[in-house]
């Protein structure tokens, strides 16, 4: 048949010539690969010991920021999750009360805030999304867990720990 | 016979019996680190350091696994399989002289089991025994796989025997002598090695040891790809563990086989020339011998991780029509020569 993109090459398979026979030279080179390889230096890298340095743009667990006075920066505007092109982020915004200054920095905060890590594609948007600087991906792997509900994180994950410890009012998710 | 002379020859025995038993223990783990190195990787290097301990996890791994006999299956036989691939394998290093003397007091104590004056008939009975192992194992599985596995042995090692022992009669042309011990003495020093004299002998009978041991290229009655595993698909447990030990001592047998006939056995060049005493020459020439054994079981392994397995009808082509009239010619060559060097030198 006409072979339509031009590209075909017909094989022809040659009856093998003497050398080609005896198999000797072939089973030579064979074995001088194999031992080059024996003697290569090996790119194992032995993983719980050694571990690989990460890229430095790489983008792993969210975090939500605090600010210099440990005051969490988010605001609840929406934007990240409006931005997000897996819809992996909900959340519910509450107005700050009187005395709760020292806890957030806005005048509106989010009450919760939860991300599916089982939609969330690490692709960096909502951090690029975000005017307050409040969630970077700048965390381990997300683990490996056994129940689906057991993904979606709240800020009791998110939210980074607080510099100091002497408030005893810990922000709760 | 006095009692001293027993106890020599059973401690002697023993002592093989152990260093035979590890070599092929260690042989498992060698095998995978090599394979490791040779694809660019470490092998087995969690258990202990480097992984010297994988050979024993291995041992007791076997030793709890679930022992299954097969319904169908042939109780006796079954047993027997396993148990005649270990002895034979076993009992071939019976006539190898691992070196020359040793002189402890008045004592002098051989380094060779016993000195058999057709020893190299007692390794060739040896390993035509060894065949049944496989044999029986494979037919007594009454497994379809099985049985054409052991079908496959039983032809393999038919067909490579015949070269085998032709490659030897050139040899023995050569030696004037059947017994091992003679053979190595006239080796003595590095130019009297056999290689020089038997190149083409060697050839034949190194791919030959790789037939007879089934190891790759030739590892047709085990062939995972067509037969699922081969003569020992039905065996699990212990006896699975004895016939993959057996295929190492086998290729530790042949090794040490290959060394004592072509390579001088335990010797080592300039050997006389040292000025060292006769014990000391005793123990390097079996350090030698060891290093020896262990380069062949390295290219064994080597060998492995570079070719793929024979076609079927590739293996007996190679067998009948190539390597017999090849040896054949080769008796041929050598005989000339000899009469050659006889009349004219």
């Amino acid at each position: 048949m006409q072979s339509l993109s031009n590209r075909k090459k017909v094989l022809e398979q040659k009856p093998m010539n003497f050398w080609e026979r005896i198999y000797l030279p072939a089973i030579f080179k064979g074995l001088s690969i194999t031992i080059k390889h024996f003697f290569k230096p090996i790119p194992t890298v032995r993983y719980p010991e050694v571990e690989r340095p990460y890229s430095k743009n790489f983008r792993g667990q969210h975090s939500l920021k605090r600010d210099e006075e440990g005051r969490e920066r988010c605001t609840a505007c929406g934007l990240c999750a409006l931005s997000c092109p897996a819809e992996a982020i909900t959340m519910i915004s509450a107005e700050r009360q009187k005395g709760e200054e020292h806890l957030y920095r806005e005048e509106k905060y989010a009450a919760v805030y939860e991300i599916n890590m089982l939609r969330c594609i690490f692709c960096g948007l909502c951090e690029e999304a975000c005017p307050k600087e409040a969630i970077y991906l700048d965390g381990p792997h997300v683990t490996a867990d056994y129940l689906r509900k057991d993904f979606i994180y709240g800020k009791d994950k998110l939210v980074e720990p607080r510099f100091d410890y002497k408030d005893e009012h810990e922000p709760t998710a | 016979m006095e009692l001293a002379f027993v106890i020599e020859k059973v401690l002697l025995v023993s002592l093989i019996f152990v260093i035979t038993l590890v070599i092929a223990m260690y042989s498992t783990l060698a095998e995978r680190k090599v394979a490791g190195f040779m694809q660019d990787r470490f092998g087995p290097d969690r258990a202990g350091p480097f992984g010297i301990l994988q050979p024993l996890c291995d041992g007791g791994k076997f030793f709890f696994k679930e022992e299954i006999i097969p319904a169908g299956a042939h109780k006796t036989l079954f047993i027997l399989g396993p148990t005649i691939a270990i002895i034979t394998a076993c009992i071939g290093s019976a006539v190898i002289p691992w070196g020359q003397e040793l002189t402890i007091g008045e004592r002098v104590i051989e380094l060779q089991v016993t000195d058999v004056n057709v020893g190299v008939l007692y390794m060739f009975g040896v390993v035509a025994l060894s065949v049944y192992g496989i044999m029986l194992g494979g037919w007594a599985s009454n497994n379809k796989f099985s049985l054409m596995g052991a079908v496959r042995a039983a032809s393999q090692s038919i067909s490579y025997e015949l070269a085998m022992g032709l490659s030897l009669i050139a040899l023995l042309m050569v030696t004037q002598s059947l017994s091992l011990k003679e053979i190595v003495v006239q080796q003595e020093g590095f130019v009297n090695w056999n290689i020089w004299v038997q190149p083409l002998g060697f050839l034949i009978f190194l791919i030959c040891s790789f037939a007879e041991c089934s190891r790759v290229p030739f590892d047709l009655p085990e062939c995972e790809t067509e037969l699922i595993g081969g003569y020992n698909v039905e065996y699990s447990s212990m006896k699975l563990g004895l016939y993959m030990f057996a295929e190492y001592i086998h290729m530790f047998v042949s090794s040490a086989l290959m060394a004592t006939l072509y390579f001088g056995g335990y010797n080592f060049p300039f050997m006389n020339d040292l000025g060292l005493s006769q014990n000391w020459i005793t123990i390097i020439g079996v350090l030698v011998f060891f290093a020896k054994i262990f380069a062949f079981i390295f290219f064994f392994m080597w060998i492995r991780w570079t070719l793929p397995r024979f076609r079927y009808d590739q293996l007996m082509n190679l067998g009948w029509k190539v390597l017999i009239p090849l040896a054949i010619a080769n008796i041929v060559l050598t005989g000339v020569i000899t009469v050659i060097k006889d009349t004219f030198f």
